[in-house]
């Protein structure tokens, strides 16, 4: 089965390896620098249960479940 | 020689503070043409004749967004004489992902390294001059907040942009990619030129599959079959599509960099204060309580503490102006019809209106502060679920949340909201907010009807104007905002302690903004109803408001409230003078049903009333298109009197179709 990033536990890291969804919301992706063989990390999930919070470059980006799902990883072994 | 500097640089980078520190205070503020995107102009201080241009914080130069056509817009066609592009030394592998892309735009090009007070302060080293070397561009650390290598950024700017030298390396891709972009831009040498871009950007944008790059070059078929070969190659060789390969291609070049120049030892100490804070401030439980907690605070202080202290220490100054100029009127003896004017017409109007400056002033000092310190993109994270459904994104809380205040505040915040989309809806929506001014004429009503329901219906109101935000919302979503709407993909910029500096001047530039429409729409709106009101259509003053202009169009007007429940014309009446303050609408009532102060008029208006016609008239009155000061604000934020007007209609629109349902289900139940 497929890892996606929206499956990622809260403090573990995942490879990037593919990026999916289209148009506006694929290249604001890619521009925020969730690239392929980029190491993200889930740093927590919203009260609310969405969206959540990730570490990657050295800084922090929010993204929504829905479009953590079209991004598939490589989970790091601990 | 005059000199045009493009500032630009991602959200969170500091730029606004470098423009601060650039250009003091002043500043020229407008938008692009046709958009709502904010555009701000400004002399750099000590240096006559230079001017810096601010532009929207932006992290690319996709086609996707307004923000970022409207720059590279600008850029290619208004062509200044060197771009300053500032980018967060702390952060600096996101931010040269913009810088790579700027390059390619044939401008003179100077990078400002931001926030370089952090990376000392951490033990972290950059190589200034490795960086410069490998960029081809000049680099100057900046401490924009501390006002440190301000002015020399300033000096050797000037000097890049006198001596027009271009950013002398583009080769930063590699492999397949930079065959297809040198066989593309080997290509279109011509067209690209016949459309007025630069090469190198042209062919980029081409390989990345941009469509009005594409569309502006007006390629023939054969060349366009040349790329989509030279494309699909690229593709299958990378085993990977164009606009990935084009994001890692840039990204990679950029590791390279900060390899070889920056030296890191561990996490920043503000990153990790960061990472503590928001271990509380979106906490799974205390993040909503917080939240609630602070805005709370906000409101009480805005408009019970300071903000009302400073209205009532206003109105006092305006009250006796007023009086001494009603003196001196009576004594030299002017026409009562000029008197009038002045009195009740200029000073009443304008005195009406700049009440609401303290409360706008106190607001924006608040909504800068959570702002520049990061809170608001927290605020977005934890109430973004809350928001989608109607196709808004968390951003839009903080400006609705505002409008149950006053929309006047709340829609000049939506100018912080970084898509226009949002923007726009936001706009329409926060309206629908039961504003504070409306709650004297729920009360005087209430208390007319329901004297034992009086809180429940006042709830009820308020619960039914965000019913109401929630449907429209859910309508626009599926007519007018069609499409993917703009990507909920968020920073969340380190905390940091907002400048003084830049607050103030945000609240400066507010209030200003508040001022010269409130002595330009707002007071020749207050004029228009106040001889609406003292006048009849001989231009003779009445002494009754029965007999006036108002009263003869309220006639005119009431029977389109008929089926609302409320054909009266007194009804009709109050609801226009409500537009210059909602609270109007009681004195008004007042006026009309002869009664001597505002609570004599709960008795005479059960006459007028029944208690389902004043529900219907309270629905209509928690709708309709807001109050001229709010207008105005619609109009300055929207930018146009068109989409103003539009808006007010949709609005009022809504009021009547409610207040309609409302009224004639009520009719067939009771």
């Amino acid at each position: 089965m497929k890892m996606t990033l929206d499956k990622l536990k809260t403090g573990s890291t995942g490879i990037i390896k593919s990026i999916g969804g289209e148009g506006a919301l694929r290249r604001r992706l890619l521009d925020m620098g969730l690239t392929p063989n980029t190491a993200v990390m889930v740093r927590k999930v919203a009260p609310l249960g969405d969206p959540i919070e990730l570490h990657l470059r050295s800084y922090e980006l929010t993204i929504r479940q829905a479009d953590a799902r079209k991004i598939e990883i490589l989970e790091v072994a601990e | 020689m005059s000199i045009t500097f493009a500032l630009i640089g991602n959200p969170n980078s500091g730029k606004t503070t470098l423009f601060n520190q650039m250009t003091g205070s002043n500043q020229h503020v407008g938008n692009f043409p046709g958009v709502t995107v904010e555009k701000k102009t400004g002399p750099v201080r000590g240096h006559k004749g230079v001017n810096v241009v601010d532009l929207p914080g932006i992290y690319s130069l996709s086609p996707y967004t307004s923000e970022e056509v409207v720059t590279r817009d600008f850029l290619i066609s208004d062509k200044p004489d060197a771009i300053i592009n500032i980018i967060d030394a702390t952060n600096i592998e996101r931010n040269l992902y913009l810088t790579l892309q700027l390059m390619e735009l044939n401008v003179p090009m100077i990078l400002a390294l931001n926030m370089m007070d952090e990376i000392y302060g951490n033990g972290v080293a950059i190589d200034i001059q490795k960086l410069e070397e490998q960029l081809g561009i000049p680099v100057v650390p900046i401490s924009a907040s501390k006002n440190d290598g301000v002015d020399e950024l300033t000096h050797r700017a000037i000097k890049h942009a006198e001596l027009k030298s271009l950013p002398k390396n583009l080769d930063f891709c590699c492999g397949y990619v930079h065959n297809a972009i040198h066989s593309i831009a080997h290509l279109i040498t011509e067209e690209a030129k016949a459309a007025g871009l630069p090469l190198r950007f042209a062919a980029t944008k081409i390989v990345e599959g941009d469509q009005p790059v594409m569309e502006k070059l007006k390629l023939m078929e054969p060349e366009r079959d040349i790329i989509q070969h030279i494309v699909d190659d690229m593709e299958f060789h990378l085993n990977t599509d164009r606009e990935a390969a084009m994001a890692d291609m840039r990204y990679a070049f950029i590791e390279n960099i900060c390899k070889a120049c920056v030296i890191k030892v561990g996490h920043s100490k503000e990153h990790l204060r960061s990472i503590q804070i928001d271990n509380l401030l979106t906490h799974k439980y205390l993040a909503l309580p917080i939240f609630l907690g602070i805005m709370l605070v906000i409101f009480w202080l805005t408009f019970s503490v300071i903000g009302s202290g400073l209205s009532d220490l206003l109105s006092v100054g305006i009250d006796s102006v007023t009086a001494a100029v009603d003196n001196a009127l009576s004594n030299v003896n002017v026409s009562p019809a000029l008197h009038s004017l002045i009195i009740n017409g200029v000073f009443a109007g304008v005195g009406s209106v700049l009440s609401f400056l303290p409360i706008i002033v106190v607001l924006f000092f608040f909504l800068s502060i959570l702002e520049d310190s990061g809170y608001m993109a927290r605020v977005a994270f934890v109430m973004d679920k809350l928001l989608r459904k109607i196709g808004l994104s968390g951003r839009s809380f903080v400006p609705m949340l505002i409008g149950f205040g006053c929309s006047v505040p709340a829609i000049m915040a939506t100018r912080t909201l970084p898509s226009e989309r949002d923007r726009k809806m936001t706009i329409m929506l926060t309206p629908f907010m039961s504003c504070s001014a409306k709650l004297p004429i729920y009360a005087i009503f209430t208390a007319a009807f329901f004297t034992e329901y009086q809180s429940l219906v006042m709830i009820g109101l308020y619960i039914m104007g965000m019913i109401v935000a929630i449907i429209a919302g859910l309508i626009l979503k599926k007519t007018i905002f069609e499409g993917s709407p703009v990507p909920f993909v968020m920073e969340l910029p380190s905390y940091r302690l907002p400048a003084a500096k830049s607050v103030m001047l945000k609240m400066w530039e507010r209030a200003m903004d508040f001022v010269k429409r409130a002595f330009t729409v707002i007071f020749i709106a207050t004029i228009i109803i106040w001889a609406l009101q003292s006048f009849d259509f001989g231009l003779n003053a009445v002494a009754d408001t029965g007999d006036s202009m108002l009263a003869t169009l309220g006639k005119l007007v009431a029977p389109i409230f008929a089926p609302l429940g409320f054909g009266d014309w007194r009804a009709a009446t109050a609801l226009v003078t409500g537009l210059t303050a909602k609270e109007a609408v009681v004195s008004t009532f007042a006026v009309l049903l002869g009664a001597s102060d505002a609570s004599s008029v709960i008795p005479l208006l059960s006459q007028m009333f029944t208690p389902l016609s004043a529900f219907s008239f309270l629905t209509f009155t928690l709708l309709y298109m807001p109050c001229v000061a709010a207008m105005a604000a619609v109009k300055r934020e929207l930018g146009g009197w068109r989409s103003a007007v539009l808006v007010m209609s949709f609005q009022t629109l809504t009021a009547w179709i409610v207040a309609f349902i409302v009224y004639q289900t009520g009719m067939l139940i009771l």
